[in-house]
């Protein structure tokens, strides 16, 4: 990777104490290092589980991070206090995946909006002025400012929600999952406005999906989450194209294609793929443990992996 | 319909408020008026009442109603209107007294222990635990023989005793909100706590302490009456209570002297009791709906009326729908649409996609096949004939559940879209899988038993007797929806409904029970008809393809046919907004400056 990384995360740990008394704590990541640069975006990807989100939240602040460090801007923000996280919310916000419990739906968007300006002193004159540029800014109506955030779809909500992300122009914005919970147009038509917004602003984006395609489609570099771990990470052409690890192969190859006669070849190819890293691990024997594949080390023997 | 609000809608939007709704609601205005009046006629005691509350005339006790005593006089002659509006004035603020007195120690804990928990949370917990088990009347009795009839003394304990309650509600309020996203967005825009307290979190206390209140006020105020009714309280000042027990000693007399009081504590409490019903109807905010009376005369469509006849020639479709129209009554008493003129037919062996985006009509489509759709969903018009017999005839208002009880499960099933909500959690999964089989195909429970192992081989789990004695909480997502799939096909059925079956999955898991499904419908040979918003999905499964939108079909035809040439401008937007084959970073809606999300 060239260019300056804005935000570094080195060997990140995050544990969550264990339920009950002297339970042993879970480990959500094992030690995970990513750098996100200036104006680009990193694809985070993964399925349920992987850590992905849990990766974004602890780059806010939101999870409890228990070994490792994260440096935004050459500054340690590991442990940042309450302080030091207000001063940072200038510089890191967030998308949320879910359009209907990221807005409080007793609060006018305008008061959603005038929260974030509100924190860092903007008197409340220039805080309209603003807040009618970012309604301009997401493609939202002016008298949006006294709707409540029921009154609006999912796609036009997460408008408000990328409206407040950017209200204190941030250079790094963490979207975790923010178009999953859209229809099809709606996304296309949000994945559009966040690529439009970093043209224009030259903000950087940590983008967890689920959804290969999605990253795909908007990041720059992509890394592959799997178990806690990052299991492959490159630029976004080679890894969701020509992937070399095996789990992202099978991620690739699990996504439909939407016309049937090239859904069937890759039908096919994806069966072939499992048999032959069946066959691989069947070989490389329970001794070492060097691929993490789901088939083979399924106590069941499961005849395709299956852990959700 | 991918947008409910049109783009650029602008105008004042009408919003009723809380207050209105209540006004609206005839018995929470009701208690509303009689609540203003009882205060108000307490807080003027002094200037409305004839007499004060301790004159009394020695010669004209007991006296009846009328005259310059309008509601007579007591057993020591004092005027009893007097004392009713004197009495209100303490009655009442005491009511307010202990209910300030709960609300200030209940509120405040329950916010710290619900938002911090830790030490502070099992403390206080502890605390409203100890004080929930005290006896109230013994604790308020004690206090009496300690520190003396003191009304004010007894409401500050009993508020005490109550504040646990608001302890308790204010803090699972405030944990389920806790951890709602956008608490999680205000602590990042670094809102200290202290203001995502005040801003996010006591507009949803609110409510819930302001109907605890309206119920806490009236206990209160039948308490002290209580109280004063046994002689407990101060003899010196007239409440209702006193006045009761006054009443009661000479109830042979002049039992007039017992209604008064009784009337004011029970219009006080019952007003109370209503207003905060009201408060809660409001605040649910769903406008209620009654179902349309039938005109008189018109009588109820007799189901066992013989069926028309399906139309010639259209027999041996297993399903077909017809110019279906699905709709719900407004509370303008207009009906609102959600599937309009919808017309597809399936084959046996076929599988048939419905594609649309959320709003398009699609589940509705499919629950109006099974029969599942909700009691206020009426079916405005057309008609659905499955294996040459209506479900729904042409004139039909709603789905007859006789006619498809004898359907669903032996030959329609259903594989619905979150497979662990639709699993229940208190049996295990071989006794749900064995219950239906016995009681549809009328076999024994170990011959059922028998089956249902075989079946879970069938779709691919590797250890079918444990997965059969697991719970289903014991198994993951993809196994759910294995066992799902297992048990809509137990019964042999000709027709399966698959809504989103993959949609809540992982995306490897996704492809696996995809290749299920697909082995599934080609050893059975059955039709499937998939609900589905993933063109992945429709390419990898369906043989032909419905596009729905807003309620109608918008494109019929064959899979590669619609997804390689679409002929409608809406198929093509949805098409065009898939991502895979896309060059990155490029702009993938056209008109992405004007348009709106």
């Amino acid at each position: 990777m060239t260019g300056t990384p804005i935000l570094t995360a080195t060997d990140v740990v995050v544990e969550y104490p264990g339920k009950g008394f002297r339970a042993k704590p879970f480990r959500a990541l094992h030690g995970v290092s990513i750098a996100i640069e200036q104006g680009k975006t990193l694809g985070l990807v993964g399925e349920s589980g992987s850590g992905k989100t849990t990766l974004g939240r602890a780059m806010l602040g939101l999870a409890p991070v228990t070994g490792g460090a994260i440096t935004f801007d050459g500054q340690d923000i590991t442990h940042a206090s309450r302080r030091q996280r207000r001063a940072l919310s200038r510089d890191i916000q967030v998308v949320f995946q879910d359009p209907y419990t990221s807005l409080n739906p007793a609060l006018e968007v305008g008061e959603i909006l005038a929260e974030p300006l509100a924190v860092q002193g903007v008197a409340a004159k220039d805080a309209k002025g603003r807040i009618r540029e970012l309604l301009d800014r997401v493609g939202l109506p002016q008298d949006a400012v006294h709707r409540l955030p029921r009154e609006f779809s999912g796609g036009q909500r997460q408008r408000v929600a990328i409206a407040r992300a950017l209200a204190l122009s941030p250079r790094l914005i963490v979207c975790d999952e923010p178009v999953s919970a859209l229809d099809l147009t709606t996304q296309a038509r949000v994945l559009d406005l966040f690529l439009e917004i970093q043209q224009d602003t030259g903000v950087s984006y940590l983008f967890v999906s689920h959804d290969l395609d999605v990253v795909r489609h908007i990041s720059h570099d992509v890394a592959v989450m799997y178990q806690g771990e990052i299991v492959e990470q490159g630029p976004a052409e080679h890894v969701t194209r020509t992937p070399d690890h095996p789990y992202t192969q099978r991620l690739l190859l699990a996504s439909p294609v939407p016309d049937p006669v090239r859904q069937e070849e890759r039908r096919a190819n994806r069966l072939r793929l499992l048999a032959e890293q069946r066959e691989q691990d069947a070989q490389a024997g329970a001794g070492t443990g060097a691929s993490i594949s789901a088939p083979a080390d399924d106590a069941e023997g499961v005849s395709v992996g299956d852990r959700a | 319909m991918t947008e409910p609000t049109p783009a650029g809608q602008s105008g004042v939007v009408v919003r009723s408020s809380v207050f209105g709704r209540i006004v609206r609601n005839p018995l929470g205005l009701t208690a509303i008026v009689a609540l203003v009046l009882i205060g108000a006629a307490a807080a003027f005691a002094q200037v409305l009442a004839p007499f004060d509350q301790n004159f009394s005339d020695i010669t004209n006790t007991l006296a009846a109603p009328g005259g310059e005593y309008i509601l007579g006089t007591d057993s020591g002659g004092r005027d009893v209107l007097s004392r009713l509006l004197y009495g209100g004035q303490l009655t009442l603020a005491s009511a307010l007294l202990c209910a300030s007195v709960a609300i200030l120690i209940g509120l405040p804990t329950g916010l710290i222990a619900g938002y911090y928990g830790g030490w502070f949370d099992s403390t206080a917990s502890w605390f409203a635990n100890m004080i929930l088990s005290l006896p109230g009347i013994m604790v308020l009795l004690s206090v009496r023989a300690a520190l003396g009839p003191s009304v004010w003394l007894a409401m500050i304990v009993f508020g005490i005793l109550l504040s646990p309650g608001y302890f308790r509600l204010t803090r699972t309020v405030v944990q389920s909100v806790r951890n709602e996203l956008y608490v999680d967005a205000a602590r990042v825009s670094g809102l200290s706590d202290l203001r995502i307290i005040a801003r996010h979190i006591m507009s949803v206390v609110r409510a819930p302490i302001i109907i605890q209140t309206s119920i806490v006020a009236g206990v209160a105020i039948a308490i002290q009456s209580g109280l004063d009714f046994l002689g407990l309280g101060d003899p010196a000042q007239a409440t209702w209570g006193i006045m009761l027990s006054d009443g009661f000693r000479n109830v042979y007399l002049n039992p007039l002297l017992l209604v008064w009081p009784t009337l004011a504590i029970m219009t006080t409490i019952a007003s109370l009791v209503l207003l905060g019903n009201a408060i809660r109807d409001a605040l649910e905010d769903g406008q209620k709906i009654k179902a349309k009376r039938r005109p008189a005369g018109e009588k109820k469509p007799s189901r066992s009326a013989a069926l028309p006849t399906v139309e010639a020639g259209t027999e041996q479709h297993l399903l077909k729908v017809s110019n279906l129209a699905v709709g719900y009554p407004q509370a303008d008493g207009s009906i609102k649409k959600v599937v309009d003129d919808v017309s597809f037919h399936i084959d046996r062996g076929e599988v048939l996609s419905i594609v649309g985006e959320s709003g398009s009509g699609k589940s509705q489509t499919a629950f109006s096949i099974l029969g599942l759709l909700p009691d206020t969903a009426r079916i405005v018009g057309g008609s659905i004939q499955f294996d040459g017999a209506y479900t729904v005839a042409p004139g039909d208002e709603t789905v007859s559940s006789e006619r498809l009880s004898a359907l669903r499960g032996r030959r329609i099933s259903y594989i619905p879209q979150e497979p662990m909500s639709n699993l229940d959690p208190a049996f295990t999964i071989g006794s749900q899988l064995v219950r239906p089989m016995t009681v549809v195909l009328g076999i024994s429970k170990a011959e059922a038993k028998a089956r249902a192992l075989e079946l879970l081989a069938k779709v691919g789990i590797p250890n079918p007797q444990r997965t059969f004695d697991a719970y289903p909480h014991e198994v993951s997502g993809g196994m759910a929806q294995r066992v799902l799939i297992a048990g809509a096909i137990s019964c042999e059925p000709d027709l399966v409904i698959a809504d989103e079956p993959t949609t809540a999955l992982d995306v490897t898991v996704q492809a696996e029970v995809l290749d299920l499904l697909r082995t599934m419908q080609r050893q059975l040979g059955v039709g499937v008809i998939i609900v589905t918003h993933n063109f992945g999905v429709v390419a990898d499964l369906a043989d032909r393809v419905v596009v729905m939108q807003s309620g109608r079909v918008v494109e019929e035809g064959d899979v590669l046919e619609i997804l390689r040439h679409p002929k409608h401008p809406y198929t093509q937007t949805l098409l065009a907004s898939m991502l895979e084959d896309k060059t990155p970073m490029t702009k993938l809606t056209v008109d992405a400056a004007g348009g709106i999300a």
